[in-house]
């Protein structure tokens, strides 16, 4: 496929990132024994799924004093990379409350805006112009789910984890999956402490070897460990993993909004060559006490075609439409921020397990597109995970495939299964079912048809259009630039330290474009001097600015953790 | 009688222009509430002759009280103002801000049991009382502080208040004989006020020119060198520039960088991204210099340049020395 | 030697900071953090410890505040103090700088130690007197915005940064210092100081236990009453010149400064 001027378009996987993540992350401790850390389960991510998991253990081993005592004097560690457990936590996000109350069968008082009530799906015809879908199309139908903030509730279920006893380490990183003769035996942390070139400053501290007997990997939607493992040990599923990537702003408004809201179509073009699929959300976030907040976002496969798509200046475009504008008149932006999704679905499920080790929550690709539900399902496999690792280590055994097993028994296999083949034409990202009916009618076949094989993001070649021309100019007050997001994150990465993002920086501009308009943190940039035809930039890369979307991971660069404690604090995404 | 008294910093033969700017500070309060400002002044006797101490009068200063006693350290400073209040009844201590004015005034505030105040920008008159206004959250807002206590302490910021010569007058000078705290003789002063050229620290600088990715490239810096040089201030940078290497990381202002306050922070080729923003927002005089019209920076400047720094900048040295010149 | 180091919890610097409209007092239910200048302050300490030129028995972690306080205590441990003092009040709760630093003197005075190190300023209440308040409660010699300290026999042999220069003063123990923060490099701490953090001992302290009184700490009486928050006076809108000539711009940014004096 040529772009519009003339040269042969590229995908992002013909410059692949300088980074072996087999042989650089995986490998067996190096610490002398009596400097290792000791700990009986290792938990690498303190989001739902791995406080879940923490929390289910310990609860299990309230009542069993003698696998307990067996684990030593941490038998339960959290390896957290943000500031706190939950500084990196975004989504919509409607969760349906089933597993949490799994987990806290006395306990109702995990934080929530309020019972889904009323929904409306709406089709954006136009700038100016939205229909509402009737009935109802059924993967959108919430009744009994709650709007939540994974932040928030990632905060509370990290205070009900250390409560019970988990060590929650936060500002560290899993930096390295230790495995010894094929068995996992625990992670090694990240150092601290390194200046722009990688070399050691006055304050370095390296990592340690923290050996477990059973290591959970819960990495949430870009696994740093999770993607070494998936090659270093086999695990990658037939289909490869895919994501999309939503951008969000939380609005402090002075009406309260009175429903859920989803929407398909404009700004998205239906025109097949785009391969443009997601949507928007709107949430209420009403609370008695408190000014009403509105949760919304964007939400775009990252397979798309063009180049100079970008979510963040997308979601900016959609908030001028009418309907949108109404919702947020008067209204204060007060957060911000991005985060990649997972959108491969039960065949791009990886293998669940290995000696020594499980794989849980978005990490293991476990979300529901067309439902837009993951949260649910982290919290139940990290408790399906502990009680895998539970009964197991009972038996003084590694081996933890009833684990995987037991995921896709439950509700979160039945569930992807169900919708395994909502990848064909018109089932990626939000459009399905009684939706892509209504929608087609609705638009006079001008939804695309059509076979779509599903492939990596990074193979789709990429076209450069006039799409950022249509971006609205941000007015500081409405609409924003990327770089006023950033900064409310909070996000304080330390500017002297070294780029923790893999990529090759000499690349054809319409590669460097699309990694820039891309990413919704302005990490990438093309250098105003650059060349316009088809010769080599110099991308530059801004590392300090990034909020870990994982992005740049679908879209041919490597996103590794920078040093624990980075990144952004949010609050209420 | 109540009054105010103001402490005045002197060195080499001379009031520093903060303390004058305290001093006339407290003569116009003083004037309002219908008393008396006075001065006090400690140090060694030989520096401190009649007539530099009387000369404070032409500030406002009806009366200099003068201790002999160590200089450049806050205690000693506490105990001689801790009995001239405790003697005089003065209501209200002020201090023009800088290191001693808050640790003598903190320390005043601890023997007296007083309300204190710092980083204060201006005081107003209310039912016979004073009251302070200062800056809190990086300068986003502003509080009022009202003394609950017979002595209430005012730090200034550092020259918030300014200089203003109200007459001829002499004041009178008492000398007074302090007996220090034990504690108060524990600190000796070795060397004062040493000069560390080499290293200028951006933080201290009045006038501050900074470049930022307009400059096109490192040598950029060069005519801002001149132009800083020409104002007689110091040269900073963004983080962009420092991470490019064009510019040391001692000068970054921002978020991640240093905040400044300076009296001119003149911004040459710098976008106004809110992340340098937080850096340089509390400057009194914004300049700035950019190509691009819509560029976020022209919205808080105070006078805002849209041209070609590269034709500007050099020009502006120029003019600059002829007007300092002629 | 013993070093007591004052600690405080504070607001997340990198987080929107805010007026509680409800109590007039600064909101502090975001994320909060050991006040980074304190880091300066316990790295000073541990450099002592370690440094072999003086003998340090014991580097103790203060803090008054809330129940969520302990977070800093424990990160202070982690960084290397040997135990930590929590003082903690309801009655201490909206206290003034005044209240805030007699409270934290009686809590000192009990632990009678040689050296008492703190951050220059914490990053909410934007003070940088603490210390001298403390010191002359505890009849001390004090010192703020130091950069470097060395023991020499016995004393400290202190450079602090003045806007007018460098100053080098030779200080008698027992004494005050606050640290600034071009003073050191903090270390991170090591994933066993993390996890060790919480065994290390760490004592409550009530006003009744330390001898304070309770008409001089609290809102109700503190000495300097904050009230009526508002927003800074508004700036004028800025004047902006499109160049064409440049040599008459000049002209105009050169006569603007000298009416504003920026060219004495």
């Amino acid at each position: 496929m040529a772009s519009p001027n003339g040269h042969r378009s590229v995908a992002p996987i013909e410059f692949p990132p300088p980074v072996d993540p087999a042989a650089e992350f995986i490998g067996p401790p190096t610490d002398p024994e009596d400097e290792r850390i000791e700990v009986g389960v290792a938990i690498v991510g303190g989001g739902q799924a791995g406080m879940a998991c923490a929390i289910r253990l310990l609860q299990l081993l309230e009542d069993d004093p003698e696998l307990a005592e067996s684990l030593g004097e941490v038998p339960v560690a959290v390896i957290e990379k943000g500031r706190v457990a939950g500084a990196h936590q975004l989504s919509g996000g409607v969760m349906n409350p089933s597993a949490i109350r799994s987990l806290f069968p006395e306990d109702d008082s995990w934080p929530h805006f309020g019972e889904v009530g009323k929904e409306t799906v709406y089709f954006m015809l136009t700038a100016k112009r939205a229909l509402p879908l009737k009935p109802t199309p059924p993967p959108f139908r919430n009744h009994g789910n709650y709007v939540v903030s994974v932040a928030e509730l990632n905060r509370w279920l990290g205070e009900r984890a250390e409560e019970a006893g988990a060590y929650v380490l936060s500002e560290t990183v899993g930096a390295k999956l230790l495995v010894d003769d094929g068995l996992v035996v625990g992670v090694r942390t990240g150092d601290k402490g390194r200046d722009r070139q990688g070399g050691e400053k006055s304050n370095f501290e390296p990592g340690s070897d923290v050996v477990a007997n059973a290591t959970v990997l819960a990495e949430g939607c870009w696994g740093h460990l999770t993607g070494a493992a998936l090659k270093g040990l086999g695990l990658a599923a037939g289909d490869p993993q895919v994501w999309a990537l939503g951008v969000k702003e939380v609005w402090e408004v002075p009406q309260p909004l009175d429903r859920v809201i989803h929407t398909l179509g404009w700004p998205l073009r239906p025109q097949a060559k785009y391969k443009e699929f997601g949507g928007s959300w709107i949430y209420p976030m009403n609370r008695a006490g408190a000014q009403p907040r509105v949760s919304l976002g964007f939400v775009i496969g990252l397979e798309y075609a063009d180049a100079r798509l970008s979510v963040h200046d997308v979601l900016q475009e959609f908030k001028l439409h009418p309907l949108v504008r109404r919702i947020l008149a008067d209204g204060k932006r007060v957060a911000w921020g991005a985060k990649a999704i997972p959108e491969g679905g039960y065949w791009a499920m990886p293998r669940l397990h290995a000696p020594g080790m499980v794989i849980c929550g978005d990490g293991g690709g476990m979300v529901n597109v067309p439902r837009l539900k993951g949260i649910h399902y982290a919290i139940r496999s990290g408790m399906l995970a502990a009680e895998t690792i539970y009964s197991r280590l009972k038996s003084g055994s590694h081996d933890f495939s009833p684990y995987d097993r037991a995921v896709h028994d439950s509700e979160i296999g039945k569930d992807l299964y169900e919708s395994r083949n909502m990848k064909q034409p018109f089932g990626k990202g939000l459009v399905v079912g009684g939706a892509i009916t209504n929608a087609m009618v609705v638009t006079k076949g001008r939804l695309p048809g059509g076979h779509w094989a599903t492939h990596r993001d990074a193979d789709q070649p990429l076209m450069l259009t006039d799409r950022h021309e249509r971006y609205p100019k941000p007015d500081g007050k409405y609409t924003f630039d990327k770089l006023s997001g950033v900064f409310l994150t909070g996000n304080a990465t330390r500017d002297d330290a070294p780029s923790h993002i893999r990529i090759q920086q000499r690349v054809p501009r319409e590669l460097a474009e699309a990694w820039t308009w891309m990413c919704p943190a302005g990490v990438y940039e093309v250098p105003e001097d650059a060349p316009d035809g088809g010769e080599h930039v110099d991308l530059i890369v801004n590392p300090s600015n990034c909020v870990q979307c994982g992005a740049i991971t679908a879209k041919g660069g490597r996103l590794t953790p920078p040093e624990g404690g980075d990144g952004p604090v949010y609050q209420v995404t | 009688m109540s009054g105010i008294l103001v402490y005045a910093l002197h060195h080499d033969g001379a009031f520093n222009k903060n303390s004058l700017g305290a001093v006339s500070e407290g003569a116009r309060l003083a004037g309002e509430l219908g008393t008396e400002c006075h001065a006090v002044v400690v140090g060694d006797p030989a520096g401190l002759g009649d007539e530099l101490c009387a000369s404070l009068g032409r500030y406002g200063a009806r009366k200099v009280y003068r201790a002999a006693g160590p200089e450049g350290l806050a205690q000693p400073v506490v105990d001689a103002m801790a009995k001239i209040i405790g003697e005089n009844g003065h209501r209200y201590a002020l201090f023009g801000g800088g290191l001693l004015g808050f640790e003598i005034g903190a320390g005043l505030a601890a023997r007296r049991d007083a309300g204190v105040c710092m980083e204060v920008t201006h005081v107003r008159v209310e039912d016979g009382k004073l009251v302070s206004e200062r800056p809190i959250l990086q300068d986003s807002s502003v509080t009022d502080v009202h003394y609950r206590s017979d002595l209430g302490v005012i730090i200034g910021r550092l020259n918030a208040f300014e200089a203003r010569e109200s007459g001829d007058a002499s004041a009178t000078v008492e000398d007074v004989q302090v007996d220090f705290e034990p504690h108060s003789l524990k600190a000796k002063m070795v060397t004062r006020g040493e000069q560390r050229g080499a290293d200028v620290n951006i933080e201290d600088a009045d006038i501050l020119v900074a470049g930022g990715r307009g400059l096109g490239k490192a040598e950029g810096f060069e005519a801002l060198e001149q132009l800083a040089g020409a104002l007689g201030g110091a040269v900073a940078a963004t983080r962009a520039v420092v991470d490019a290497g064009w510019y040391s990381y001692s000068a970054q202002i921002g978020q991640t960088g240093k905040t400044v306050s300076p009296k001119l922070y003149l911004a040459a080729g710098i976008s106004g991204a809110i992340q340098h923003k937080v850096g340089m927002q509390g400057s009194e005089n914004i300049v700035a210099i950019n190509k691009d019209a819509n560029a976020p920076i022209f919205e808080f400047s105070d006078l805002g340049i849209v041209g070609d720094l590269n034709k500007i900048v050099p020009k502006l040295t120029e003019a600059v020395k002829a007007r300092k010149a002629g | 030697m013993k070093i007591c180091v004052l600690v405080k919890e504070v607001p997340d610097a990198a987080v929107e900071k805010r007026i509680d409209p409800g109590t007039g007092r600064l909101d502090r239910s975001g994320e909060k953090n050991l006040n980074p200048f304190d880091t300066h302050a316990i790295e000073a300490a541990m450099q002592l410890k370690e440094g072999g030129v003086v003998e340090v028995d014991e580097v103790v972690a203060v803090t008054m505040g809330p129940e969520t306080a302990v977070r800093a205590l424990h990160k202070a441990v982690s960084l290397g103090a040997d135990r930590s003092l929590h003082l903690s009040d309801a009655a201490l709760a909206g206290s003034d700088v005044n209240g805030t630093g007699y409270a934290l003197a009686k809590t000192l005075e009990d632990e009678a130690p040689d050296l008492v190190l703190l951050g220059q300023q914490s990053d909410d209440g934007e003070c940088y007197t603490i210390g001298a308040v403390v010191a002359d409660h505890l009849h001390m010699p004090s010192l703020t915005q130091v950069i470097k300290i060395d023991v020499e026999n016995g004393a400290l042999r202190c450079e602090r940064q003045a806007e007018y220069g460098y100053d080098t003063v030779l200080v008698e123990l027992p004494a005050v210092i606050s640290v600034g923060d071009a003073i050191n490099e903090p270390r991170y701490p090591s994933l066993k100081a993390i996890m060790g953090a919480k065994k290390k001992p760490l004592d409550k302290r009530g006003i009744g236990d330390v001898g304070i009184e309770p008409g001089r700490v609290g809102f109700d009486n503190a000495r300097a009453h904050c009230a009526d928050f508002k927003a800074p006076p508004a700036k004028e809108p800025g004047k902006i010149i499109e160049d064409e000539d440049t040599n008459a711009t000049v002209e105009q940014i050169v006569a603007w400064l000298d009416e504003r004096k920026l060219l004495a």
